[in-house]
């Protein structure tokens, strides 16, 4: 079985992220880190391949730097990691990405793809639905537990709804919420093995992408404009005396809110 | 602007937010609702009261799963029949799938957490906060047709009283996108109204201290009328359902009035009840981030609070 396992690095959740109000894009330059449900992906894809063997292969697009924060996930078990970096490519709205990383994906052939459900910058958890079309295979996402049976998969989608079983063929994509499992540490021995795997970069010549369909040149989005959030106006804030209940009443029925 | 709203339904029920999305998409120009699946031909009919002038239902039995990549192609076909600029959803998480598999589909562009939408000189301008709502950004499009995500309950229907001449249309299947099959659907029953749809939540987070410490909550939305959340820490904790998770990972609302009780106000938790009218907060530290985005905040325990403020509502009525 080989899996592909789509990671991105984002910035840390220790730093301050800003949109560069020149390029408006968001600033990468400080500290980066793996996206945190794509350790999620990481670790199914860990436990598939340790029940019933493989390849695990990370897949993704990004600055050079971003091998960085691959190797964590190296360091966690992966086999080898796949870094499309190039600067045509920067500045990929969703139909870009799609089309950098299905050719990044087209070459790994894997049986199974993982993506995280949500980027912690983007956060527009559409990756993964639009790669499925991209790649014409099945998708299931938004899953919080998946079984792997043969030439079958069967994830459990949660909803708003409530949860939905879906099975699908293999090759197959799937997305994976947080709630999938607990990632592991990386040990001291998976960090020092980390650094011999096969960390590959590549551009996007290499995998035959058209400059013209990625980055700036095939953005179909753009951001005109950036301001503040709308703030909330007038705040109250009471230490509670013992008539807060009162307090409280009184000001929703002020606001007619009851 | 001519556009198509895809309306999600969940049983006999137009989804709420996607009829608000219609309603928005009425008022900036002409547009149509297209409902999928089984049925869709009675559904489609209503669209007329919330603004669209004309309706799409397509009701092939590849449709009747609420899967996302049979609606991708059925949604492709209906761009191309109609020349559609626009093609709009409310976020949900089948809608995301299918907005973002007809991005690809289509080679267009898609904004996504879009909060408003307006015209400017006649091109369609999306409000979209970002990184965790500090900041707002302007978003627009290079091509047609455009594609939008709105937030979860930003806009609320608006019953115009019109009505819909409904088409039905006919799609073909992609040969993949019908390899995934429901085997199996679970709904989380929950009692009173649902989160999504209620006026009042009064939502709970590990400050409670204990899973019974929800009935204090139940009491007080129960007299209020409202709805119960929580927050994730509690749900993990399995103190409360799933199905009543607010936040990144859970619902995005945004009713009249939150009551924040217990809730440290982190900001994967702000991104899904920012948008409510009314915020009130109950927490013990006055040094808690939900201070920073409330209406009203009040430093001090819960469990002295909440049972006083039920009483206090019971007594009106
Ligand atoms: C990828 C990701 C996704 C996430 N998605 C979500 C999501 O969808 N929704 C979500 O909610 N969270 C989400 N989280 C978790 C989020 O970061 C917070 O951990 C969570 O919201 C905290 O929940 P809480 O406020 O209940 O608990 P805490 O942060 O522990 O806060 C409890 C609060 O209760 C107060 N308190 C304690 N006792 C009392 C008392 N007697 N009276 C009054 N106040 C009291 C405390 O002062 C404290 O402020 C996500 C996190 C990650 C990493
Ligand atoms: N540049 C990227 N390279 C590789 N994978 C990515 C990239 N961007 C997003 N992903 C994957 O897609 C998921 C959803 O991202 P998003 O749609 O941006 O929220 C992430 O969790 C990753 O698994």
């Amino acid at each position: 079985m080989k899996i592909a396992v789509c990671v991105k690095q984002v910035p840390d959740a220790t730093v301050h992220k800003r949109i560069d109000p020149v390029t408006k894009r968001l600033d990468r330059s400080g500290e980066g880190a793996l996206n945190p449900t794509d350790l999620n992906a990481v670790e199914e894809a860990l436990r598939i391949k340790e029940g019933q063997g493989g390849e695990v292969v990370l897949v993704s697009l990004g600055p050079e730097k971003a091998m960085e924060s691959l190797r964590k996930a190296l360091a966690m078990g992966a086999d080898r990691a796949l870094l499309l970096s190039d600067e045509a490519a920067a500045g990929s709205d969703l139909v870009g990405t799609t089309v950098a990383l299905a050719s990044a994906l087209e070459r790994v052939e894997a049986d199974l793809v993982l993506f995280g459900q949500a980027s912690s910058d983007g956060d527009g958890a559409v990756l993964s639905a639009a790669v499925a079309d991209r790649l014409r295979r099945p998708l299931i996402s938004q899953v919080a537990s998946l079984a792997v049976d043969g030439d079958s998969v069967t994830g459990k989608r949660q909803t708003e709804h409530g949860y939905d079983l879906i099975s699908a063929p293999l090759p197959a994509v799937i997305a994976v919420s947080d709630a999938i499992n607990e990632p592991r540490y990386p040990s001291l021995k998976g960090i020092m093995g980390a650094k011999s795997k096969l960390q590959e970069t590549v551009a996007l010549t290499d995998l035959g992408v058209d400059a013209e369909r990625v980055g700036e040149a095939g953005a179909q989005t753009t951001v005109l404009d950036l301001g503040a959030p709308p703030s909330r106006g007038d705040q109250v804030k009471i230490e509670d005396d013992g008539s807060a209940a009162q307090k409280i009443l009184d000001y929703v029925l002020e606001r007619r809110l009851l | 602007m001519r556009s198509l709203v895809f309306l999600e339904h969940h049983g006999e029920e137009l989804e709420k937010g996607s009829l608000g999305v219609l309603s928005k998409a009425a008022s900036l120009g002409e547009a149509a609702g297209v409902v999928l699946g089984p049925g869709a031909g009675a559904l489609a009919a209503r669209a007329g009261a919330f603004g669209a002038a004309k309706a799409y239902a397509c009701e092939d039995e590849a449709l009747s799963a609420p899967l996302p990549q049979p609606r991708v192609d059925a949604l492709s076909a209906l761009v191309e029949k109609t020349g559609a600029d626009t093609v709009l959803f409310g976020a949900s998480v089948l809608a995301a799938d299918v907005a973002a598999g007809l991005a690809a589909r289509l080679d267009a562009g898609l904004n996504w957490d879009v909060t408003d939408l307006v015209l400017s000189g006649g091109d369609l301008v999306g409000k979209r906060p970002a990184l965790g709502d500090t900041v707002l950004v302007d978003v627009g499009w290079t091509s047609s047709p455009r594609l939008a995500l709105v937030r979860a309950g930003v806009f609320d229907p608006v019953e115009s009283g019109g009505s819909a001449e409904v088409e039905e249309f006919g799609a073909s299947f992609s040969d993949f996108s019908t390899l995934a099959t429901l085997v199996e659907q679970t709904q989380e029953e929950a009692s009173g109204p649902s989160i999504e749809e209620a006026d009042i939540i009064v939502a709970g987070g590990r400050g409670l201290g204990s899973p019974e410490a929800f009935s204090l909550l139940e009491e007080l939305a129960g007299a209020l009328g409202g709805a119960v959340g929580a927050t994730r820490a509690v749900v993990d904790a399995g103190w409360y359902p799933y199905s009543t998770q607010v936040g990144q990972t859970g619902k995005t609302v945004s009713p009249k009035l939150y009551v924040a009780c217990g809730i440290s106000g982190a900001i994967q938790h702000k991104v899904g009840m920012q948008g409510s009218g009314t915020i009130v907060a109950i927490n013990k530290d006055p040094n808690a981030p939900i201070f920073d985005f409330c209406d009203l905040g009040i430093v001090g325990d819960i469990h002295k609070i909440v049972p006083k403020l039920t009483e206090l509502v019971r007594n009106r009525q």
